[in-house]
């Protein structure tokens, strides 16, 4: 793990934002409030950069920019229909218990199935993947507002399915131990099963891939429907946790995710990626964000912080940094 | 048939064409008053606006390239050079203030290039990078307050008409000046295109960077060249917009790029590059301003605009990709 030199630039990144945040805040940054919230903000980004990587280590310029309108929209339909379903229903235990299911499952369903639809354009019509997820972006988004009339739908507090925004087990909040969950899961897929070989190999060469046998055009689906499956969950994060749902929450986040991706050291062009780099990334802006909070940066600073941070991990992970010829361009 | 469908598919600004016929014949018999002159006016004074940034992303495009950071490159040098022109030179002439929005549009273009070029990486990634690093440094640097009073040549420029008339309930309709840089702009990027050895680098560069380079066209002249034009042609479009709409808002344009690169693909070129025109850029950007129009004019829910407009991206993009030779 430490031999990996991009990893060990990650750690020692993550030990001095830990330290100079530590010094600018007078310690109040040590405070276990304070990682407690931050664990708590970071799962929702973390879910969505992960969908992104997968997109784009498949390769053939993927990427997935359709993560969160997909995400709204999934948590929008599964708040309408279950408010729909449960309008008159007292407000037991059961009841709760059922709508939180019910919630969860719908909004997983309609995210799969938009990532489905994402797939069904990529891998089968042959649509570029940054044309056909700008238009599904607009898609979703356009049919979230129609659904909602604009505004924001509002949840209010059920018992089960609020904690899981809300929650935590053990003073560690339940977000971070789903995000937890799903990177170990995703780790695990992408090393130790053979669709992530095809898709690492289908990501770095698709000829080749395609020559070897794989099924590009399965890998393809299977990587974007599961892209749309994550978002589905990052949105039930974030729904629960403010207790609303809304057409267009967090588009500022597209940015975040991807540079979480690209700083983590995934290859936007494809083939590499790993999930320790793109979580030690997560944590490393989530730290980050909050240092520029407590000096009490605006939203505008951190915009330009994170534009800059995003050109300068492009430049600093670049291999090719101190050759003079670079590698043909891929754009 | 077989013939006309590939003649009509090596030239897609054909279909572009034939959708905007077809749309102004359903609208007109809607909704008569789509045919007013003030409809047409309010079209064309949309249309030159997005125009301009069109002609730049279709440059990019076709060196299959993407830019999203045009209309923060456009926003930045408008505010910016209005924002210098007040604090120092008041009563500057338009050319000087539009020189000064062009240079900075084309540095910033040029960084966009040279991180593409440099460290061979998308430049979606990149031109997403320097989106939020412009509007950021523009909002944290510059300034966050909308300037109403600008500068009295701009303000002249954007209010000078090339024609005017009344229409016969006294309403007065003014086509604008500024119009002529869309037509000017539009001229020297088709002969841009057509007419020179760059041209013909940008076309082989979009199509396959490695054989271009083969080729012995220089891949880093290419990348630096189309993103800076770009970003000059921004700079130009900011200060267009700024003037027709008499105000420089710091949060303007940002938000509305994919409209205009729909349009361009709309118009016939390709996300994956190599291919595009002019002419079909421009089609496709008067396509979607009508579509933005006529669905307000027939009653369509704004609510419903989203929908609509992705949905025309994924249709449109799915029948230009399936045309032959793609």
């Amino acid at each position: 793990m430490l031999s990996d030199g991009h990893i060990r630039f990650l750690i020692i990144a993550n030990g001095l934002i830990l330290l100079v945040a530590a010094l600018l805040s007078k310690g109040a940054f040590l405070d276990p409030y304070n990682f407690q919230s931050m664990a708590t903000q970071l799962p929702e980004i973390g879910l969505l950069a992960i969908a992104i990587m997968l997109t784009m280590v498949s390769g053939n310029g993927g990427i997935d920019l359709s993560v969160i309108s997909s995400a709204n929209l999934s948590v929008i339909v599964a708040a309408l229909v279950c408010k729909a379903l449960f309008a008159g229903a007292d407000s037991s235990a059961q009841a709760g218990w059922s709508f939180s299911v019910l919630f969860v499952v719908i909004a997983l369903t309609v995210g799969t199935l938009c990532g489905l639809l994402n797939g069904l354009l990529v891998a089968r019509a042959g649509y570029a993947p940054i044309l056909a997820t700008l238009g599904t972006q607009l898609l979703f988004l356009g049919v979230a507002t129609v659904l909602t009339g604009g505004p924001a739908v509002i949840l209010g507090d059920i018992a089960p399915l609020s904690s899981i925004g809300n929650g935590d087990l053990l003073g560690i909040p339940i977000p971070f131990l789903l995000f937890l969950a799903v990177s170990i899961g995703v780790s695990l897929m992408l090393s130790r099963t053979r669709f992530g070989f095809r898709l690492y190999l289908m990501g770095s060469n698709a000829k080749a891939a395609h020559f070897a046998g794989i099924q590009t055009a399965t890998v393809t689906l299977v990587t974007y429907t599961i892209a749309g499956s994550l978002a589905a969950l990052s949105g039930i994060i974030s729904s629960t946790r403010s207790a609303s749902a809304k057409a267009d929450f967090g588009v500022s986040y597209l940015l975040i995710a991807i540079l979480i991706a690209v700083m983590g050291g995934v290859n936007p062009s494809g083939g590499y990626g790993k999930i320790l780099g793109l979580a030690l990334a997560g944590v490393a802006l989530q730290m980050l964000s909050s240092t520029l909070s407590f000096i009490g940066a605006n939203d505008f600073l951190k915009d330009f912080m994170w534009g800059l941070l995003l050109l300068l991990s492009i430049g600093l992970t670049d291999s090719s940094l101190f050759k003079t010829k670079p590698k043909p361009a891929p754009s | 048939m077989k013939a006309l469908w590939g003649r009509v598919s090596a030239r897609p600004e054909f279909i572009t064409l034939g959708l905007i016929v077809l749309l102004v014949l359903g609208v007109s018999l809607l909704e008569p008053r789509f045919f007013s002159p003030q409809n047409l006016v309010a079209t064309i004074r949309t249309t030159t606006r997005l125009g301009i940034f069109a002609l730049g992303v279709l440059l990019v495009l076709a060196a299959g390239g993407i830019d999203v950071s045009f209309t923060a490159i456009g926003v930045f040098a408008l505010y910016t050079t209005t924002t210098l022109t007040l604090m120092f030179f008041p009563t500057a002439p338009f050319a000087l203030m539009l020189i000064v929005s062009m240079t900075l549009g084309a540095l910033m273009g040029l960084l966009n290039g040279f991180m593409v070029w440099r460290f061979a990486v998308p430049s979606l990634i990149v031109t997403i990078g320097t989106q939020y690093l412009f509007t950021g440094f523009l909002k944290t640097f510059v300034g966050t307050k909308h300037i109403m009073d600008i500068p009295a040549a701009m303000d002249s420029s954007g209010t000078a008409s090339l024609l005017q008339f009344s229409t016969a309930d006294g309403v007065r309709v003014t086509l604008p000046l500024l119009f002529l840089v869309l037509v000017v702009t539009a001229v020297l990027t088709h002969l841009l295109l057509t007419r020179t050895l760059m041209g013909r680098a940008v076309f082989a560069v979009g199509g396959s960077s490695a054989i271009a380079g083969r080729l012995g066209f220089s891949v880093r002249t290419v990348q630096l060249f189309v993103f800076g034009t770009a970003g000059l042609i921004a700079g130009l479009g900011g200060m267009v917009h700024g003037s027709l709409n008499r105000l420089a808002n710091p949060s303007d344009l940002v938000g509305t790029e994919l409209d205009v690169i729909a349009a361009v693909v709309l118009g016939g070129a390709r996300v994956s590059g190599g291919s595009g025109t002019v002419i079909g850029a421009l089609l496709g950007v008067v396509l979607v301003v009508l579509i933005n129009n006529s669905l307000i004019l027939i009653g369509v829910p704004s609510t419903w605009q989203k929908v609509v407009i992705g949905g025309v991206i994924l249709v449109a993009s799915g029948v230009f990709s399936k045309r032959s030779g793609a």
